[in-house]
């Protein structure tokens, strides 16, 4: 039970008055992001992290991850509310939770929605806790070509298992890749693919890019929408949180299966959508009256927020023991730690320890904490969505603003930045996915030292992907993965044409 | 926007939405190629700067160029598929890409953005971004004026006081923080 000694370690690290209160500003300021429209999770992240660039690590990244749990939290609202789903994950705890507020069970919706979030949350922490640190020191024994491996395993399962049209997945990460080159080359010293450019030396920066693809575009693609807003206020008394919570160990099998499955999906990258739906369409198929679904079942908003939550935490586990991250929001996270000096991946275990067990847990007060301002301010932030969206929108380009210049203080960020916002307008528009290009972004880099490292180390002989039985395994699943559709389309042809014989 | 409030609903009209039906300007598909079409050419731009810095082997391992060349390769690939894939009309119904009302709606926010951002360049980010903001509520979202400026004051002001004195960011400045010897 070394991790238990080490997380208490990390609580102690926790408990000062300067991380209690980012911690509370970092819960809020999410909330603030997760319900105002235009706004979620890794946009929030990405343009709020230059404050913390002026702290020390472990106080920033309390922070920034409460800024990513409020998010999650906050889009819990205006799904029920509003039936706006805030992000995409939370699209299916409209279909329950806004019946429900429409027949007038508002506070027992959200009360249900926080809940079962800080469960999902909570399994997902868990997990984290025991399972973390043993990865990481196996990941520890990794040479250069086992880590391109699970690189090359990232990417490969991004385009086997991605929902969108694979060409466009295979163009938003190369494009991603490529823009990751650019400038110096930490390898041979030499400058590529700058055009003499003197801008372009540093490279193209990853936040920057993140704060135009999310922060940017989404404005765009907001201003696009009727904004008009039609939904319910409510107000949470203590009864109705003792009620629901006197329910919980009625569905205790569907929050275990989403809670499950959510951990499963976070791992493997691009999860919290799939979970989501997963999770909800499980309780629906397990349920023994299939048709109160949809109609404002308290089940319904259980499922889906327990799996979405799971797997939105469970993003940050890759992210902390291999330092591949699980999520969009999880790569942000990542760019924040290069920021202040720190390298992800398993190291991080061994040199910082006080970091990352502050992390750890945060993660678990910051859900506590979390989930009792949730339960206490619904009303005050329902209210947000009365702020006209023409007061918010220029409020947050100029946040954006900052954001970008203060990566570097350099005025070309603000104009790349801008740049990568009509790119991704366009891109989201015309279906090329953004989290593969991000994750390539982050991890350009590090993927080709490793590649280039282990072909140093090989002579230039690519066998070396295959020279043991894990490196082996892990590059062979990933070749599969990539593949996937058509080996699963194929199985499925056998399968019927032996069925039919 | 007019906001109503009443004891269990929110309600917040948007009466300059664009209307759902507005001649589109252009479709998914057209610009699904053009987009496929700039990306091959940046590829093959890339493919050739690669192919200067070097794409091969020397006696150290790969060169600088080895790793991007093949990603432009993969690129231009990827997207000649995508031009080829679109060209025949497959994935799916062809959907207006942008119509005319919304292009109105977000060049809206796009312009005054992109003035944002030059005026940044002259007069500093916070009095561009009161510009901005003041600008913004009241030509766009038509609030009244008093407002719309009471807002920016203040919005800048936080700003300012969040980055400049409480974070230690330095933005860029015009003459009106130089006036005041900041």
């Amino acid at each position: 039970m070394e991790a238990l000694g080490l997380l208490l370690h990390g609580f102690g690290v926790l408990l000062t008055w300067k991380t209690m209160t980012l911690m509370m500003v970092g819960l809020i300021l999410g909330i603030f992001v997760g319900v105002l429209p235009g706004l979620g999770g890794p946009n929030g992240v990405a343009i709020l992290l230059p404050l913390t660039f002026t702290m020390d690590p472990t106080s920033a990244i309390v922070m920034l991850s409460c800024i990513y749990w409020g998010a999650l939290f906050g889009g819990a609202i205006t799904s029920i509310l509003f039936n706006i789903p805030g992000e995409a994950w939370s699209v299916a705890t409209t279909f329950d939770g806004y019946p429900m507020a429409q027949q007038g069970k508002a506070a027992e919706a959200l009360t249900a929605a926080f809940t079962s979030s800080f469960i999902g949350s909570f399994a997902a922490v868990v997990l984290i806790t025991f399972l973390a640190p043993g990865i990481a020191s196996f990941a520890l024994r990794f040479g250069p070509p086992e880590f391109f491996a699970v690189y090359l395993l990232t990417f490969c399962s991004f385009v086997g298992l991605g929902r969108e049209a694979k060409h466009k997945t295979v163009i938003s990460m190369s494009f991603g890749l490529l823009l990751a080159g650019v400038g110096l080359d930490t390898v041979s010293g030499q400058l590529r693919m700058t055009f003499g450019w003197s801008e372009l030396y540093r490279g193209v920066n990853f936040l920057v890019a993140v704060i135009g693809l999310f922060g940017i575009s989404e404005i765009l693609l907001t201003m696009e929408e009727r904004l008009a807003l039609r939904g319910h206020s409510a107000r949470i008394s203590l009864r109705v949180v003792w009620q629901v919570w006197k329910s919980l160990p009625r569905y205790w099998v569907t929050l275990l299966r989403s809670a499950a499955i959510g951990c499963w999906l976070g791992i493997t990258p691009g999860g919290a959508i799939a979970a989501s739906f997963m999770g909800y369409n499980l309780a629906k198929r397990f349920a023994k009256d299939k048709e109160s679904f949809g109609k404002g079942r308290i089940e319904g908003v259980f499922a889906p927020e327990t799996a979405a939550h799971a797997s939105g935490t469970a993003a940050l586990l890759p992210m902390l023991a291999l330092g591949i991250p699980g999520s969009g929001t999880a790569a942000i996270l990542l760019g924040g730690l290069m920021v202040w000096g720190l390298n992800p991946g398993p190291l991080l275990f061994v040199e910082h320890k006080s970091f990352v067990w502050g992390l750890i847990a945060s993660m678990y007060l910051g859900n506590v904490v979390g989930l009792v301002i949730v339960l206490t301010t619904v009303p005050f932030f329902a209210a947000i969505l009365r702020v006209p969206f023409s007061a918010v929108a220029p409020m947050i380009v100029v946040s954006c603003a900052v954001g970008a210049y203060a990566i570097h203080n350099a005025m070309f960020d603000i104009w790349l930045m801008l740049v990568f916002g009509v790119v991704g307008y366009v891109f989201k528009k015309i279906g090329i996915p953004l989290a593969p290009f991000t994750l390539a972004l982050v991890l350009g880099n590090r993927a080709e030292d490793a590649f280039r490292l282990s072909m140093i180390g090989a002579g230039g002989d690519l066998g070396v992907f295959w020279s043991n039985g894990l490196v082996g395994s892990i590059t062979t699943l990933a070749i599969v993965l990539s593949f996937w559709p058509l080996i699963s389309g194929g199985v499925d042809r056998i399968t019927r044409v032996f069925s039919r014989a | 926007m007019t906001v109503s409030n009443s004891e269990t609903e929110i309600i917040v009209e948007d009466p300059s939405a664009p209307p759902a039906h507005s001649p589109a300007v252009t479709h998914t598909r057209i610009v699904d190629i053009v987009v496929s079409l700039l990306l091959l050419a940046l590829a093959l731009v890339m493919a050739f700067d690669n192919w200067r810095t070097g794409n091969s082997w020397d006696f150290a391992g790969p060169q600088a160029g080895y790793f991007p060349f093949y990603l432009s390769i993969i690129l231009a690939g990827a997207c000649i598929y995508g031009i080829v894939a679109a060209g025949r009309g497959r994935g799916g119904a062809d959907k207006p890409f942008v119509t005319r009302d919304q292009l109105r709606r977000v060049m809206q926010v796009f312009v005054p953005t992109l003035a944002f951002c030059l005026l940044t360049q002259w007069l500093g980010l916070y009095v561009a971004s009161f510009l901005l903001v003041a600008g913004f509520m009241w030509k766009i979202g038509r609030i009244a004026l008093w407002k719309s400026l009471l807002t920016s004051v203040l919005f800048a002001f936080i700003m300012f006081a969040t980055f400049d004195l409480a974070f230690d960011l330095i933005m860029p400045k015009g003459p009106l923080e130089a006036l005041f010897g900041r």
